[in-house]
């Protein structure tokens, strides 16, 4: 592990790590109506109303058991990579760890509240992006005064005015690139004690990706713990110094990140190609 | 540095217990060090707590909402007027026009106009509620809030909307000859208080509807039904009293209808020929009682399932 990056707080001697996250046999099964055997016919949902706990798979409910048994425990100061082909269930797990989805056996133990990078969901289309970066910011649980004191900081990192006074328009006149770009700076005004970042790396031009890495490591110095989902295992590499790979739900590896990665790679077939495609580029054989 | 990782140590360190990752022991190494179960549901005071501190999300998402409504029609937010308006020149038309109910009711465009927004207020509180967490996953899923702040925060946005259509109302009265008098206030508490049945409704669905998505489809038929057993575009008087040929109990029934307390209440504040003999008997002290009971109840049914919410 030449390269691991430049903060070295994490782990001294054994006697010093701190847990921030235990995972403790975690299952995380979805259910899903309307599918299956009944296709949502009449029939089937009536029986599904009418003995729903004895037997949901004949009444049309299907079970997807999107993480499977996984155990853990996360230090403080670690950068965690989550890695694993498509729907294995990264960001299941990841949701999970943030208290946001419900585990179906097993426990999640946190310090304090980790909070998923994102606020997507919160932000309104039909709004100027000024609003949406008060609504995010409250969304997220930061006080006005906040807001106010970052509002500057966040529109500047975001580039939205370097092309004139955007940020005054409705969020849906934005090209995707500008709006992604918008969606980060929101995530990343706040600092977490646990941060959980979903792929939010491949977002924007390669110079928005440059700086959302360096607002990521510089989140990571004040953040106790990070957990990070990506398909680039460059990013993996530069920003984690452990990796989770998950596959088909189940925990595959758990180790440095050098070690996993190799395992991953021949997995996948062959390294990442690197830096020529968009980073997201890498799926499933 | 090394980074020995998951391997548990095979010799004994019984010297210093707290020191190794005791790998088969995951729940006592979270109790050690003081880690507490995520996305557990707290307590019912800690809940108000949180709910308190995140009323300026409340708030502001409700605004948002209400904004960004009518964002991209030309009139923008004129709709929000008219769209209240029009609503009350629909059923001034069909009931007013056409089937002629407003016999035996003084100032009848008034009454019914106060009818209809009072209560598509509730309406479409409920309705929102039943939604607000079904049609809120994504949001459910990504951050971290009381989930109350959803239904709280859609009932507040019915509230502005309600508001708007005040001022529409005031012009109507005012053009009908209605004149402004100091019962007016009493607006003010009425409308508090059918707020606060009206959010605690609302939680209540909306913990049915997240278990249920199909209580969505069915709520528009209940809350109809609802509506013309609520006296809005006619008097209950009349069409109970003792020549209508119905036992009397059905009009003691009808007038217990929270909705019909509080559509009654604000004809009684606003509208002056409608007088406190219209008013069912004890009527604060009923709005009063069901504001408590759904608040309440409503708030508490809500929280039970706090930590289920977001599962598909």
């Amino acid at each position: 592990m030449a390269d691991t990056p430049a903060d070295n707080t994490p782990a001294g001697t054994p006697a010093e790590r701190v847990p921030t996250v235990v995972a403790d046999g975690v299952d995380i099964v979805y259910r899903v109506n309307g599918t299956g055997a009944g296709r949502g016919s009449a029939t089937a949902a009536l029986n599904r109303i009418v003995r729903r706990k004895k037997a949901e798979k004949a009444a049309g409910v299907r079970r997807v058991h999107a993480v499977k048994n996984v155990s853990f425990v996360a230090y403080r100061g670690e950068a965690i990579g989550l890695i694993g082909t498509n729907g294995s269930g990264k960001s299941t797990l990841l949701k999970a760890v943030a208290g946001l989805l419900p585990v179906e056996n097993g426990r999640i133990y946190t310090d304090g509240q980790p909070s998923l990078l994102g606020v997507n969901a919160a932000l309104m289309n039909d709004l100027t992006g000024e609003r949406n970066v008060h609504l995010g910011g409250l969304a997220m649980g930061m006080s006005r005064a906040q807001i106010k004191e970052r509002y500057q900081e966040i529109v500047d990192f975001s580039g939205i005015n370097d092309k004139g006074d955007f940020i005054t328009l409705p969020m849906r006149t934005y090209s995707s690139g500008m709006a992604a770009r918008l969606r980060f700076s929101i995530a990343a005004a706040k600092d977490h004690d646990v941060l959980l970042v979903d792929e939010a790396l491949a977002t924007g031009d390669r110079s928005f990706q440059k700086r959302s890495e360096e607002r990521i490591r510089e989140l990571r110095k004040h953040a106790g713990t990070v957990f990070l989902v990506s398909h680039s295992n460059k990013s993996i590499r530069d920003t984690c110094d452990r990796v989770l790979w998950l596959e088909r739900g189940e925990l595959r590896m758990d180790g440095p990140t050098d070690e996993v990665l190799k395992e991953y790679e021949k997995f996948t077939g062959g390294p990442d190609r690197a830096a020529k495609p968009a980073p997201k580029a890498k799926t499933a054989a | 540095m090394s980074q020995v990782l998951h391997t548990p140590p095979p010799k004994p360190a019984p010297a210093s217990p707290a020191s190794l990752a005791d790998e088969h022991d995951l729940a006592a190494l979270a109790a050690r060090h003081g880690l507490t179960v995520s996305g557990a549901r707290p307590s019912l005071p800690e809940y108000v707590r949180q709910l308190w501190a995140r009323r300026h999300f409340i708030t502001a998402f409700a605004t948002a909402k209400l904004t960004a409504q009518y964002s991209q029609a030309k009139l923008g937010q004129v709709w929000q007027v008219m769209t209240p308006l029009l609503n009350a020149a629909v059923y001034y038309f069909i009931f007013g026009v056409l089937m002629n109910t407003s016999r035996g009711v003084e100032d009848f465009v008034p009454f019914l106009v106060t009818g209809v927004f009072v209560w598509t207020f509730t309406q479409s509180s409920i309705m929102a509620g039943t939604k607000a967490i079904s049609g809120n996953l994504g949001l459910v899923r990504a951050l971290h809030f009381p989930r109350a702040a959803l239904p709280v925060s859609f009932c507040l946005q019915q509230l502005q909307q309600l508001l708007f259509s005040m001022a529409a109302l005031v012009v109507i009265l005012l053009a009908f000859g209605v004149p402004p008098a100091p019962s007016w206030v009493l607006a003010v508490p009425a409308l508090v208080l059918q707020f606060l049945f009206n959010a605690g409704v609302s939680l209540f669905m909306a913990r049915v509807g997240a278990k249920i998505p199909d209580a969505a489809q069915l709520m528009p038929f209940l809350l109809r039904t609802w509506m013309y057993a609520s006296g809005v575009m006619f008097s209950i008087d009349h069409m109970t009293g003792p020549d209508s040929g119905l036992p009397s109990w059905v009009g003691t029934v009808l007038q217990l209808n929270p909705a019909v307390v509080y559509i009654d209440l604000m004809r009684f504040a606003l509208i002056d020929t409608f007088d406190a003999s219209h008013l069912p008997p004890h009527v604060w002290a009923l709005a009063l009682g069901w504001a408590l009971v759904a608040g309440v109840g409503g708030f508490i049914y809500f929280w039970k399932a706090e930590e289920t919410y977001g599962r598909g």
